[in-house]
Parts: C-alpha cells; structure tokens; sequence
C-alpha cells in the first residue's frame, strides 16, 4: 500500500493511492494536484548518507569511504510532494540529489544485518539539495549547506515495505524540466540497507518514524529558480519540486 | 515538549586559539566561517538523575556542561556528553549519538546565565562564562536564523566549553547555572 499525509479542506488527513490520484480515509477520490502534500511521515531523526555510490565519490574526487559517512538534518529542512525549495540569491551551485529513504518501523538496537529489513516500515523518495557555495570541511557536509529550510523534499508516498520486493535493486533518476540529467540504481549503493541498520543500531537506538536517506549516485547538475525538479525511484514515487528564489518567496513584483 | 536539539562546537574563542594554525592547514583550510552545527536526536536526550552510559567503546567521556537556550522560553542546564574527539572534519554521528548523552534541565530560567559550571565528584572543574562565546547568544541564534529557522521546542546549546571534564564510570557529573536546580547524573558502564 502506498500512503500519503495531505492537507485537504482544512484539515491534514491520511490517503491511499488510488488511480493515479488520491482517496482520503472518508472516501473522497481527488486529483494529485487538489491538495497540499506533505512529508509522508512525521520523521523522527533523519539520517542521510554522504558518498554513498562509488560513482558519486569519484565524480566529487573522494575516494569511497571505509565507514558510512552519515549526517543529520533538522526537521524543518523536510518539505512535500509538490512543494517549493528557495535557491538563495548569489549562490553558484545548488544541486539536487535524488535518494531512496528507508523508514524505520520498530525500535532497532544491535540488529544485524541478517534481520535488518524486519525493522524497516517503508520506503519513499527525497530530494537532498545541496548548495555547494557554503561547503565547509567542519562537520562537512555542514548544515548550510544540507539542512536549509525546506530544501529536502520528500514523497510522495510511503511504499510499505511488503510491497517492495527488492529495494537495493530499483532504478532511479531526476528530470529537470522534464530532461533526464541523473540515472542510477540503488544496486550501487556502496554501504546497503542491511548494513546502514547494522551500522547505526550498533551505537544507538533507531525508533520508528527515524528515517535513512541512503546517498545518491553521479549525475549532479545545477538548478536555478522556476526549474521544475523530478526525483523518482521505479515502485517508490514520483517527487516533484519547483525552485523559487526570493521573489516568489515573498509574493513581491 | 523538545522539537529539536543543535549544539555548536567550536563557539568558544579558546578552542579555536588552541587549534591554531591548523585551522588553514588540511583537511579544514580555512576557518569556520559559518556556525559549526551538530544535531542531539532524540536518542541522546536524558534527564538529571539517570544513568550516562559509557559505551564499551570509550574510556572516559566529555563532560561539556553548556546553556541550552530554549526557544522562546528562557535558558535550560544541559550536559552534552560525547566521547572525546580531536578531528571536526566529518559530521562526529559516532562520537555524540550514543542514547542518553544529551542530559536537559527540566526547569528554564528566563534570566541569561553569566556562566556554566560542571563537577566531577563534588569537586569544581571547569567554569565556562559566556563573555567567552566566538558568537554571543544573539549573534549565534541570528547567524543559524539565516538558514535554519529555529523554533519553539528547539533548544539551541551555546557551545562546549574548552576544559570540559573527562569522566569515567562511577563518577558523579553536575552542572549547574544560576536561576534553575543543578542537573546530576552518574556515569555507569554500559
């Protein structure tokens, strides 16, 4: 099944997928583009993986790391389906990253990688931007540069996990404007699910509602304000994202 | 009810004097120029009166008695507790992650603090005042505002203090600040 939390007539309601659209609980069937999406879980801590495609390490000239190399966000960096994400004024380089995200549905400490997917709920999609002006080799990558209001887009969809036979081998790619500029599959993932679970729960404890944003592989490209961004993984969802810049932002001229 | 929990290394002026002319050299290059953030997930949050484990991978733990300001309400004691590090170059998820390291007073002052001060076994060892601070409050909670808009539930940790204690199992940590009670908390082994 795939879920959704939408705001709808003044109220945030849950939905199902339902012919491409959306029925909420009560029944009502409406149209992808008659509600506001929002994060399709409420994220405990979020995790996400820096360098984690062999391929992506060497397109930033990294050479691939000996343990997962992982970093939070803030919970205000997550926006929706749908959503905006502001490219500040004067920036040189902002990027999208499409990533799958593994939703943690139980409390797992030192789990092994053997029952690892026993503590997953879910998958669905994100869109990690970075903006590369603001790198800086403390606590890199830094949180100016990853954990920006709303600059994290994810959804659609929660994708139980029943429903996805196979998450390390699905395919992946981000459109801008509707031009395919990143193409991958989760196959490449040099640290994979079982042991991204194995690796954290080993020092701490996940919860449900944590979520993993797993890495992303080579094909960065700039974005620039009105670019309508697509992040999507086969199976998962389809993610859209529009970058605005301060004009839209503030409603001014 | 906590939203969020960011601490800041670095933001007291004695680390970065005692890291030197490091801060231009490999792998940092040039010094911070932005507020160097980390996160507490909701694993690390502890209370005054239970357990910090020490982990069967350290030896001591730091012991980092800090302001927590919380936003929109006042000022909070927090003991933000990490196994020692000396490298600030990748995201320290190992060092500071582990569950019930970020101890949070229960009780806010709406007065600034003048200053933090931590003790090992009764005995005071170190005593952190905030005219010390690389960004002073406002400063700090304007710079982060930039990016990452803070709001209430947040609590935002002004920084480590450069003499924070290292302590070992079995030893008794209290922190404490004027205008709320101390917090206390014993180090067990895991």
């Amino acid at each position: 099944m795939k879920t959704a939390r939408v705001a709808y007539a003044g109220a945030i309601q849950h939905a199902t997928e339902h012919n491409g659209g959306l029925r909420l609980a009560d029944g009502r069937v409406l149209g992808e583009d008659a509600v506001v999406w929002l994060p399709p879980v409420e994220a405990g801590t979020i995790f996400a993986l820096g360098l984690n495609y062999a391929d992506h390490a060497k397109e930033l000239a990294f050479k691939a790391p000996d343990e997962p190399l992982v970093f939070l966000k803030g919970p205000q960096s997550l926006v929706g389906h749908r959503g905006e994400t502001r490219r500040p004024p004067g920036v040189t380089y902002m990027h999208y990253e499409c990533e799958l995200v593994v939703v943690i549905g139980k409390t797992a400490r030192h789990v092994t990688k053997k029952n690892a997917y026993d503590y997953v709920a879910g998958y669905t999609v994100a869109n990690d931007y970075a903006i590369r002006d603001y790198l800086e080799n403390y606590y890199r990558p830094n949180f100016r540069v990853k954990s920006r209001d709303q600059a994290t887009p994810i959804g659609p969809w929660l994708v139980d996990a029943a429903d996805v036979a196979d998450p390390m081998n699905l395919p992946l790619r981000t459109l801008v404007n509707g031009r395919v500029t990143q193409e991958g599959s989760t196959r490449d993932m040099i640290f994979d699910i079982p042991t991204l679970i194995e690796y954290l729960s080993a020092f701490m404890t996940l919860s449900p509602g944590d979520i993993i944003l797993t890495g992303t592989p080579e094909g960065l490209t700039g974005v620039h304000v009105g670019d309508e961004v697509v992040t999507e993984i086969d199976g998962i969802g389809s993610l859209k994202n529009t970058i605005i810049g301060d004009s839209e932002e503030l409603h001014v001229g | 009810m906590i939203n969020a929990v960011y601490g800041v290394a670095l933001n007291f002026r004695a680390e970065l004097e005692a890291l030197g002319d490091q801060l231009n050299r490999d792998p940092y290059k040039k010094p911070p120029v932005a507020p160097v953030l980390y996160l507490r997930p909701r694993n690390t949050w502890n209370v005054s009166g239970a357990a910090i484990r020490m982990p069967a991978d350290a030896n001591a733990l730091k012991m980092a008695g800090t302001i927590g300001i919380m936003v929109g309400r006042g000022y909070v004691a927090v003991n933000d507790v990490s196994i020692p590090h000396a490298s600030y170059y990748r995201p320290a998820i190992r060092q500071r992650c582990r569950d019930g390291f970020c101890v949070i007073g229960s009780e806010v002052t709406e007065r600034v603090p003048d200053e933090i001060r931590t003790f090992v076994n009764g005995e005071l060892r170190c005593r952190a005042s905030i005219a010390d601070l690389v960004r002073p409050i406002g400063r700090l909670i304007a710079d982060i505002g930039g990016f990452l808009t803070l709001q209430p539930g947040d609590i935002l940790l002004i920084g480590e203090p450069p003499d924070a204690p290292l302590a070992k199992a079995g030893d008794r940590v209290r922190v404490e600040m004027d205008g709320v009670p101390p917090i206390e908390n014993e180090v067990v082994v895991e």
